[in-house]
């Protein structure tokens, strides 16, 4: 058996990413973009009788806030992956008739960490392998070192070049300036404003670097036979593939390589499409050098030739290869695992033909990396 | 030495587990967890081999020669107690015998540092209680 064109995706919500909502919170914003879901829908909250987070936001207190009580209910807990992973889970449930109607929501408000007495945006030093190992040496707090770190071997082996990378994140901004959710719609920059912008983790610069937001979105995923009587043109999920990776980045074998290797490959198998058919993507983006790496794994450009790629090839929505329409994260911003989620949100959209003057010209099939 | 130590020290996940570790630094020692069952060396240490999940472990004594893997300039260190002029190296050190640390480079500016360069084991004694693992230009 297998789960391809099992899920619909019938709706979606998105709140939309800002740096801060001041006297908001997470489960505020991820209850709007679930009445924007469920709207865009044509349902209504007593049709969902199924509930996926990032588990950031608890299951439990998201059907209290929104007063439903799903027949199904997790927090999938995969960091920037979860909204991926969750839209798989969704599928998986409806598809087996666990539930018939979900609900995948997530979202992030920065005074949360606040209020909690925590700084937003800093990874706290609990015990950790992290706290023992990494910190003493000067790793940031964060994910900017490991990413450098990653760069470093990814120029040293290949010979990409911070120019190269630039070129992504000036690409995305363009998508970004017809995106009015994004936290820079309105905002344009060139490759040589990346390149001028200042070093964080060296070679890794601010412009290649995700910006702490707040937000939330939403979906709804139902099966395809309950798809066919509601009033979207709906966004089917054709397959999906997961792999676990290590949790510290310095625990991998080899650096530049990501596991969408094998994630993409099965998804592929199951939807029974090669590389070479996918018509744009939509590619986890924390910064410029992990899209780069998983593009190259995913098959859709050569393994070291994504520095080449970029410099050949428009990859705005009005280009030979659209990639991260909306922005991505680099532009779109980051609200918290909900960062990842839009990755799915803006894939879904664009197939079901919703994404307005940055709707893609060929928009049947994409490929999402969360 | 103790007072005027800003930096984070460790804080371990098991101290119990890591005890020896901390120890050996302090001895100028550079040693890695080692399965008795099937031989793998391994880094970071945990409680059952991550290739066998035998819980007959013990500790093999490095020759503190290796090579930079790579590296990233930290120039945004957020802790402020690594805010510099120009930065810092975080560095992920390959030893000879295979495992990978996270590390620093010690004794020369971040801007000499390079991938595969051959770096050899210091010790920094930051605090009583740690002595820091980190990594020198041979
Ligand atoms: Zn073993």
């Amino acid at each position: 058996m297998s789960l391809r064109g099992r899920g619909a995706i019938v709706g979606i919500g998105e709140v939309p990413t800002r740096r801060i909502y001041e006297g908001r919170s997470m489960y505020g914003l991820c209850a709007e973009a679930a009445g924007l879901a469920i709207a865009d829908a044509g349902i209504t909250k007593n049709d969902i009788d199924g509930l996926v987070t990032d588990g950031v936001a608890l299951p439990p207190a998201i059907a209290e806030y929104l007063d439903i009580k799903p027949n199904f209910a997790t927090g999938v807990s995969m960091q920037g992956a979860s909204g991926a992973t969750a839209t798989m889970v969704a599928t998986s449930a409806v598809s087996s008739g666990i539930c018939n109607t979900v609900l995948v929501v997530m979202g992030n408000s920065r005074q949360d960490a606040e209020r909690a007495g925590r700084p937003a945006g800093r990874g706290a030093s609990s015990p950790s392998v992290r706290s023992e190992w990494e910190e003493p040496h000067g790793m940031a707090p964060g994910a900017n070192t490991g990413y450098g770190l990653m760069y470093r071997r990814h120029i040293h082996e290949y010979g990409t070049t911070e120019e190269q990378m630039a070129k992504m994140a000036a690409d995305q901004r363009f998508n970004a300036l017809e995106n009015e959710n994004a936290v820079f719609n309105g905002q344009p920059i060139n490759v040589k404003d990346v390149l001028n912008s200042r070093y964080i983790n060296e070679p890794l610069k601010l412009l290649e670097s995700v910006m702490p937001c707040d937000g939330a979105a939403a979906l709804i995923i139902t099966t395809p036979e309950r798809a066919k009587n509601m009033k979207n043109n709906p966004a089917y999920v054709l397959g999906v593939g997961l792999k676990q990776g290590e949790a510290n980045i310095w625990q991998r074998d080899k650096f530049t390589e990501t596991p969408a290797v094998d994630s993409v490959r099965r998804a592929l198998e199951m939807a029974g499409y090669s590389p070479s058919d996918i018509e744009f993507a939509e590619f986890y983006d924390c910064y410029t050098i992990l899209a780069a790496m998983c593009l190259e794994d995913a098959g859709l450009v050569e393994k070291g030739e994504i520095g080449p790629f970029y410099e050949e090839t428009d990859t705005t929505y009005k280009g030979a290869f659209p990639i991260n329409t909306d922005g991505g994260q680099l532009s779109g911003g980051q609200p918290g695992l909900a960062g990842g989620f839009r990755h799915v949100i803006e894939g879904a959209r664009q197939i079901m033909g919703k994404a307005g003057s940055r709707q893609v010209e060929k928009s049947d099939l994409c490929l999402v990396n969360g | 030495m103790t007072s005027a130590y800003d930096k984070p020290i460790p804080i371990p996940s098991n101290e119990v587990l890591t005890k020896p570790f901390w120890e050996a630094t302090k001895r100028g020692e550079l040693i890695i967890p080692y399965c008795n069952s099937c031989s793998t060396l391994f880094f970071y240490p945990r409680e059952v081999c991550p290739n066998c999940f035998s819980k007959d472990l013990g500790w093999k004594k490095m020759s503190g020669k290796g090579h930079v893997y790579t590296y990233t300039h930290v120039r945004q260190a957020v802790h402020p107690s690594f805010q510099s002029a120009n930065g810092h190296i975080y560095a992920i050190v390959q030893l000879d015998e295979g495992p990978k640390i996270p590390s620093g480079i010690s004794g020369c500016e971040p801007e000499e540092v390079y991938v595969d360069m051959p770096v050899s084991v210091v010790f920094d004694d930051i605090t009583e209680d740690y002595t820091l693992v980190k990594f020198q230009k041979c």
